[in-house]
């Protein structure tokens, strides 16, 4: 959260239109020492200024992943903080969260300490997530005020849910004194028990043990019981199911603090698309029925949803042509993510960007209010974290294309409408025209 | 057009003309089976490997037994005896045992859907389906329609005489192969498919089973029953959290006896094996001239036989001389 490293050289951001959480104008954006130097119309370049058009573009804040799986230390065939950074620069993020079921787990000051170390050179912020529990295991607390400490505002143990509500309670009342927010990913192991799938009429089908909504919306009522009681703010990952959607609406209605997000995917595609039996269509949770991407869509809408993060989990090749049930779960998202959300989700640009950049860069205390860097708004002496977004351009998802170490991504072959065309990381265009520079 | 689709995955991809073409060729092949020399050169010259990943005797050295009636090469790969041990991936050994020119593959699987995956891996092999997770088992449930066939139209009838036959399908559907290519194989030819179970033994959802209907009540079901085909408790699969005790399972749901005795005349009685006399079915009620559990094994291997025989056959000039 410091200042930015080094001083980049002067850019104008020229002809496009700035979209940020105060609305929208057309502004050229002089940029210069890691911050927005100047916003106005027909501003000049500064002497040996890189120019970077932005004629039918938009220019945004920069988007702010809350849900990354970098899988350093430990996963490095799968994706490097390095090649993750640079897989969020091309998806138009600006920082990212990494969870931290990583191997070691990030439970620890020193394991924090390690992967903020290798994020120093990165194309993108990386605030780290702690686990609340030692080993991810669910019954001993991490030592929380340590890693917050070092800057950790989001503390989850994601990949799986803390089982057990005494301990989950007693991670609330502890990480309240310290301002932090506890993210859970909701899924009730003794019902998810051994699924592959979401339980419904395809699972039932193709024979497939099944993951029903129900172990996502226990926990996801018994967490918002818990978030009343302790008052700490308690944010759902990956929301999945029409009735998680519905408890939270409730939730925020009777003024619980709880935050939720929605990954691209939930939206995007449905438990038909496992018919096939392919794995990099296996994610937990799983993709859903129609009637739950619907009200996914309405989550999002009515900002019942407060933002879209990806859930990215690389994984090699070889561990997607194993048996469905073997497989691990997850898929790309970084690179895909705003494109399908303009695709899909029929909303206003604006909302979209929203959802993407300063709802959960306020979330994840990134954003400018909270002493971050992050979110925008964009203008002079803001630093400058910014995304140029062509959203009418129409691009294919070619999976040896993309700048993840991996290729899981389900989305291959897809025409998306809207397109990254540059990302600026504290002032440094580290994506011109859609291609990474470093 | 050849009804038979190139890969045998799912008895759905067969379609009614498929299953009666399957049901024809097996007429011929039954007869084969009769012969001081059961054997026929239909497939000489052709090899099929059996890639087994999971426990079976019956279905494997009946797949076995037909591709050698055939006069097939066959290659056995069973884990316990394979690389399959040494780490090596599945696709690995699917596209392995491809490049040693082998034409058919016959695969079990304990994962729902690895068939489909490898039909996808391989270039020019034939797969076949020999049960696949929870999903599906297509040849189980065409020999079913064999005998079923044999015990209500008998001989080389088509499959007529299925459409409009009460079939009752007991136990554990939730983890069953049989059951759910049961289901389409039975409704596929106009059978009318009732499911006996307790609720935890069905599947989560039945949208969209071709089914006449769901019943918790054995007792009742019997009574009108032209079929009724019992399913293993598949304890190995988890069914064993899903009732509170083998004892009332076989109190509810059992085939004892007593319930044998209230079935119409000429209901039969089918099992796909293996059987655990005492809990699904009583052992008196396995030996009755009804249950037609020995014809089940006897006509797989010339169901197989056909299977192997169409999948392989196609655009071969060898395809009419089996008889």
């Amino acid at each position: 959260m410091g200042e930015p490293a080094a001083a980049a050289g002067a850019v104008l951001v020229q002809g496009g239109t700035v979209v940020d959480a105060t609305g929208e104008r057309r502004a050229d954006v002089v940029v210069a020492g890691g911050r927005v130097q100047a916003v106005g119309l027909d501003l000049t370049a500064p002497p040996g200024a890189h120019v970077l058009d932005a004629g039918g573009c938009v220019v945004t804040p920069g988007l702010v992943d809350l849900h990354t799986h970098l899988r350093e230390p430990g996963g490095e065939e799968s994706e490097t903080v390095e090649t993750g950074c640079r897989a969020a620069s091309v998806g138009g993020f600006t920082a990212v969260v990494a969870m931290p079921n990583t191997d070691p787990p990030l439970d620890s000051a020193a394991a924090v300490r390690a992967v903020l170390d290798l994020a120093r050179a990165a194309t993108a912020e990386v605030a780290v997530a702690g686990a609340i529990t030692v080993g991810r295991r669910g019954e001993r607390l991490a030592p929380m005020a340590e890693m917050a400490a070092l800057g950790v505002r989001i503390f989850t143990d994601d990949g799986a849910g803390v089982q057990s509500a005494g301990v989950m309670r007693r991670a609330l009342e502890y990480g309240g004194a310290l301002g932090v927010t506890l993210a859970q990913h909701c899924e009730d192991a003794s019902l998810a028990g051994g699924g592959s799938m979401h339980e419904g009429s395809w699972s039932s089908r193709l024979g497939v043990p099944g993951i029903p909504g129900l172990a996502e919306e226990v926990m996801v009522a018994r967490d918002i019981a818990l978030a009343g009681h302790t008052g700490t703010r308690v944010h759902f990952l990956h929301l999945s199911t029409a009735r998680s959607v519905d408890l939270v609406r409730r939730a925020k209605a009777d003024g619980v603090p709880v935050t939720a997000e929605a990954a691209p995917h939930h939206f995007a595609l449905t438990d038909s698309d496992v018919s096939g039996y392919d794995p990099v269509f296996k994610v937990n949770p799983p993709l859903r029925s129609q009637h739950d991407v619907e009200a996914i869509v309405v989550g999002l809408a009515d900002g019942t949803i407060d933002a879209i993060a990806t859930d990215h989990a690389p994984h090699p090749p070889e561990s997607k042509d194993l048996p469905f049930d073997q497989a691990p779960p997850g898929m790309l998202g970084l690179e895909t993510a705003l494109s399908l959300a303009i695709t899909e989700l029929g909303l206003p640009l604006r909302q979209v960007v929203g959802l993407l950049s300063w709802r959960p860069a306020a979330i994840a205390g990134l954003d400018v209010a909270s002493g971050g860097e992050q979110g925008g708004p964009v203008v002079a002496g803001s630093p400058a974290n910014l995304c140029v977004i062509d959203p009418v351009a129409t691009w294919t998802v070619d999976p040896s294309a993309l700048a993840s170490r991996s290729r899981n991504t389900p989305y291959a072959g897809r025409t998306l409408t809207g397109r990254v065309r540059h990302t600026l990381f504290r002032g440094e265009p580290v994506v011109v025209d859609a291609v990474a520079q470093r | 057009m050849s009804p038979i689709p190139r890969h045998l995955l799912d008895v759905g991809d067969l379609g009614p003309d498929g299953v009666a073409e399957v049901l024809r060729v097996a007429d011929s092949f039954v007869e084969v089976g009769h012969r001081a020399n059961p054997k026929v050169p239909a497939l000489r010259g052709r090899s099929v490997a059996t890639l087994f990943f999971e426990d079976s005797t019956r279905t494997r050295v009946s797949f076995e037994t037909a591709a050698k009636r055939l006069s097939a090469d066959v290659l056995s790969f069973a884990t316990g005896s394979s690389s399959l041990n040494k780490g090596e991936s599945l696709r690995d050994t699917v596209e392995t045992i491809e490049a040693m020119g082998i034409d058919a593959i016959v695969i079990r699987h304990p994962s729902s859907g690895a068939p489909a995956q490898v039909a996808r891996w391989v270039q020019s092999c034939a797969v076949v389906n020999a049960g696949d997770g929870w999903h599906q088992h297509p040849t189980q449930a065409l020999l079913d329609l064999y005998t079923v066939r044999q015990a209500f139209g008998g001989g080389d009838e088509g499959t007529e005489r299925i459409s409009g036959l009460r079939v009752v399908i007991v136990g554990d559907v939730r983890h069953s192969r049989v059951a759910r290519s049961q289901v389409a194989a039975y409704a596929g030819l106009g059978a009318s498919v009732t499911l006996v179970a307790p609720p935890t033994l069905l599947p989560p959802s039945l949208e969209g089973w071709p089914i006449a209907g769901v019943s918790h009540d054995l007792d009742r079901a019997l009574r009108s029953a032209d079929v009724v085909s019992l399913l293993r408790l598949q304890a190995e699969r988890g069914s064993g959290q899903c009732v509170p005790s083998l004892r009332e399972y076989t109190a509810c749901f059992g085939l004892t006896a007593r319930r044998a005795a209230t079935m119409e005349p000429g209901t039969i009685i089918l099992h796909p094996g293996p059987m655990v006399r005492g809990v699904e079915i009583a052992s008196e009620v396995a030996e009755l001239p009804s249950a037609r559990i020995t014809d089940q094994v006897t006509n797989g291997v010339a169901v197989r036989m056909a299977v192997l025989f169409l999948v392989l056959g196609q655009g071969t000039t060898e395809g009419s001389d089996h008889g």
